[in-house]
């Protein structure tokens, strides 16, 4: 289906949607009080900004020096082409290590991967540690925000889950009851799995270390308690040194939440004593997008989710109503780089409001990719109605007495035809919207008249 | 040096010109009020926006063409819409042989508050505007000319049309809830995202209700006509007017 039809499909329970909506404009309240406090806080979206525009620049270099020093601490390196070779390689390692259950933390690549899917196909036993996660897997849905996966239930909703999967009093709502529940439910997974599975949000060229950024602190949990890590993380996650730590970490806490830091920011940097340490470095179209001048910068996502809280669609219409792995503004620049005619709905998923581009913590140019993207799907889908229609325009426009004649029937039918025909079902404007009264006149004869 | 009086183009976008004339007539009165030597070249049609933004930017060149050539021989463009505005400056596609006249027009228009600001310099218009408002702030001069601070940077707080509208006697500018938050018009998108832009219309309106504004006023006709469009339908008391019909009726 397309973002239109499921936005309105989002929309047929305007009460759950009125909530949606308040609920994440509530977060996108909090990250404004947050910034305001910041008297710096432009500089550090431009530092932010820089940093990753020039790592950008020099990818590879970057990530060669980040094999070089990690490998020097001890990690195992791994290089994945795509989806199909990162899980390979995890499979490989769990089947090294006659390991059938493992516990993950939130990592959205490993989402795009479809990991999940593969492991337990497999016949291993993955749990989600985070807690939205966790209740999502239960319900076995993807995320509908790469922040706050399970955003679009309510508490009443969760409580029916965790009856039916932890067996908790029926009716029970109570926040701290059920995060109880699930920990306790969490913790017997944290102890019997050998191997823990996290994602990265920075990696560090100059030290080889990475940083996993969790409220929960359930990576750390995972990892300690297990003898094998291994950490999965697209190419674009890769900065020049540990000191521009401090400028993303205070981005992107405030800019996903609003608080001021994540709870946990924990680095690894090399294997504890008889442990090992795994570090995947996935590709997976990122070189591609890398590729495409105008689209390249969307590579500089901290995958904050801002941009998703402050979108005034995705906020209406929900996370699923994208398709995709990553929903919202950056989905909607990311996403048709994987495949423009499975996505081609979503760059017009947008008014163009610019909303996104300014709350970005690295300022990329969000709403502008999307016009940008707009160009190429019409020209990949090649002489549409819409461009016939379009090309009808055009020849108006350029062609004043054309306008102006298009311009007299237009008013002539309106004045003349009955309110069945202007507003019938092909015409979407009237649907649910008056057309403006016809003013007796242009203001281009009202010119003649008074000043000609 | 003699300083002569520069010539203004008056550039009226298409729905205005066929819709809402008198919005084009309070521009053109509110410019000559200012002293401004202000013409309407008759031959002008539209900036080519609706095709761009559907994504046929490359399908509006004869009407970029068209719309430099109309304008090239001006001192300045100026027009009440900060989208229209917008995007002759930054989507219009590149017209072979014409770039010198296309980066001239880029760099002459104005939408119609920066051009009473920063080129004529006006600090204060005086008059009497007893009524409750709600500013709509539209994204695209918001956010893309920048008419105004958005809630979403941290810098100084200022509103083009607030500084137009502040010396107004009687006039009460209503905050909202949501100051900057988008109306769902959105060209194309009204059409083609019907549900969501609708709602996104109602909400917006809401916010106004909640607040007993008696009348929302913008900078883009094309915000307001959408959300004309609703208030009507939904028989909503509210009236809808552009900034230019406040300060020319102001001013009268």
């Amino acid at each position: 289906m397309s973002h239109p039809k499921l936005a309105e499909e989002f929309l047929k329970d305007p009460e759950r949607a009125k909530w949606h909506d308040e609920t994440l404009w509530i977060v996108r309240k909090n990250r404004d009080a947050t910034i305001q406090q910041i008297p710096e806080w432009e500089e550090l979206r431009e530092l932010g900004s820089q940093i990753k525009d020039h790592t950008l620049s020099k990818l590879d270099f970057y990530l060669e020096e980040l094999e070089r020093k990690a490998t020097e601490n001890g990690i195992i390196v791994h290089w994945a082409e795509n989806a199909q070779e990162h899980n390979e390689i995890v499979g490989k390692i769990l089947e090294e290590k006659h390991c059938n259950a493992i516990v993950k933390s939130k990592s959205i690549l490993t989402e795009e991967c479809h990991l999940n899917p593969y492991l337990e196909a497999k016949g291993i036993e993955v749990v989600d540690t985070d807690l939205g996660e966790r209740i999502i897997q239960f319900l076995k849905q993807p995320p509908s925000h790469i922040v706050m996966p399970a955003i679009h239930l309510k508490k009443s909703d969760i409580s029916e889950v965790f009856h039916r999967e932890l067996n908790t009093e029926k009716g029970n709502i109570d926040p701290i009851y059920l995060t109880y529940a699930a920990r306790l439910h969490l913790r017997d997974k944290f102890l019997n799995a050998k191997v823990a599975i996290t994602g990265v949000n920075f990696a560090v060229a100059e030290t080889g270390e990475f940083v996993v950024c969790t409220n929960e602190g359930n990576a750390d949990m995972g990892v300690h308690l297990a003898d094998t890590h291994i950490a999965c993380m697209g190419i674009e996650k890769v900065i020049p040194k540990r000191e521009h730590l401090g400028v993303f970490l205070r981005l992107l806490a405030r800019s996903a939440t609003g608080q001021s830091i994540t709870n946990y920011n924990s680095h690894f940097r090399s294997p504890a004593p008889g442990k090992e340490l795994h570090l995947i470095l996935v590709d997976n179209g990122r070189t591609k997008q890398l590729g495409r001048e105008k689209f390249r910068n969307s590579l500089k996502c901290i995958r904050c989710g801002a941009c998703m809280n402050t979108c005034p669609i995705y906020r209406r219409s929900g996370g699923f109503s994208y398709e995709s792995t990553v929903p919202g503004p950056i989905g909607s620049i990311l996403s048709p780089g994987i495949d423009i005619k499975k996505y081609s709905s979503l760059p017009f998923a947008s008014t163009l409001c610019g909303s996104c581009t300014d709350v970005c913590p690295v300022k990329i140019n969000i709403h502008e990719q999307l016009y940008e993207w707009r160009q190429e799907i019409t020209k990949a889908q090649g002489a549409s109605l819409k461009g016939a229609s379009m090309k009808i325009a055009d020849t108006i426009f350029k062609n004043p007495l054309v306008y102006k004649l298009s311009g007299k029937v237009m008013r002539a039918s309106l004045k003349n035809l009955p309110d069945k025909l202007i507003y019938n079902p092909l015409n979407t404007w009237g649907t649910q919207r008056n057309l403006p009264e016809l003013p007796k006149e242009t203001f281009q004869s009202w010119y003649k008249k008074n000043r000609g | 040096m003699q300083i002569t009086q520069p010539h203004i183009g008056l550039f009226i976008p298409c729905y205005i010109d066929q819709f809402y004339p008198n919005v084009a007539i309070a521009t053109l009165e509110l410019l000559e009020k200012f002293g401004c030597k202000v013409s309407y070249p008759l031959q002008q049609t539209c900036c080519g926006q609706p095709m761009s933004n559907a994504g046929f930017e490359n399908l509006s060149k004869g009407t970029t063409e068209k719309f430099i050539k109309d304008f090239a021989s001006f001192d300045y463009i100026v027009a009440p819409s900060g989208s229209c505005v917008l995007h002759i400056k930054d989507h219009q596609p590149e017209i072979d042989n014409l770039e010198k006249n296309q980066k001239y027009v880029q760099s002459r228009i104005f939408e119609l508050s920066e051009f009473l600001i920063d080129i004529l310099k006006v600090e204060s218009i005086q008059g009497d505007f007893p009524h409750r408002i709600g500013f709509h702030s539209s994204c695209h001069g918001l956010r893309g000319l920048r008419l105004a601070s958005d809630t979403e940077r941290n810098t100084p707080s200022f509103n083009k049309v607030h500084f137009l509208m502040k010396d107004l006697k009687g006039m009460e500018w209503v905050s909202l809830t949501r100051k900057d938050e988008c109306c769902g018009f959105g060209g194309t998108f009204a059409v083609t995202e019907e549900a969501i832009s609708v709602q996104m219309g109602k909400d917006r309106i809401a916010d106004h209700l909640d607040k007993n504004i008696e009348i929302m006023v913008g900078g883009d006709v094309s915000c307001l006509m959408h959300m004309q469009g609703i208030a009507t339908r939904d028989q909503n008391d509210i009236k809808f007017m552009h900034f230019a019909e406040v300060l020319n009726q102001a001013l009268s």
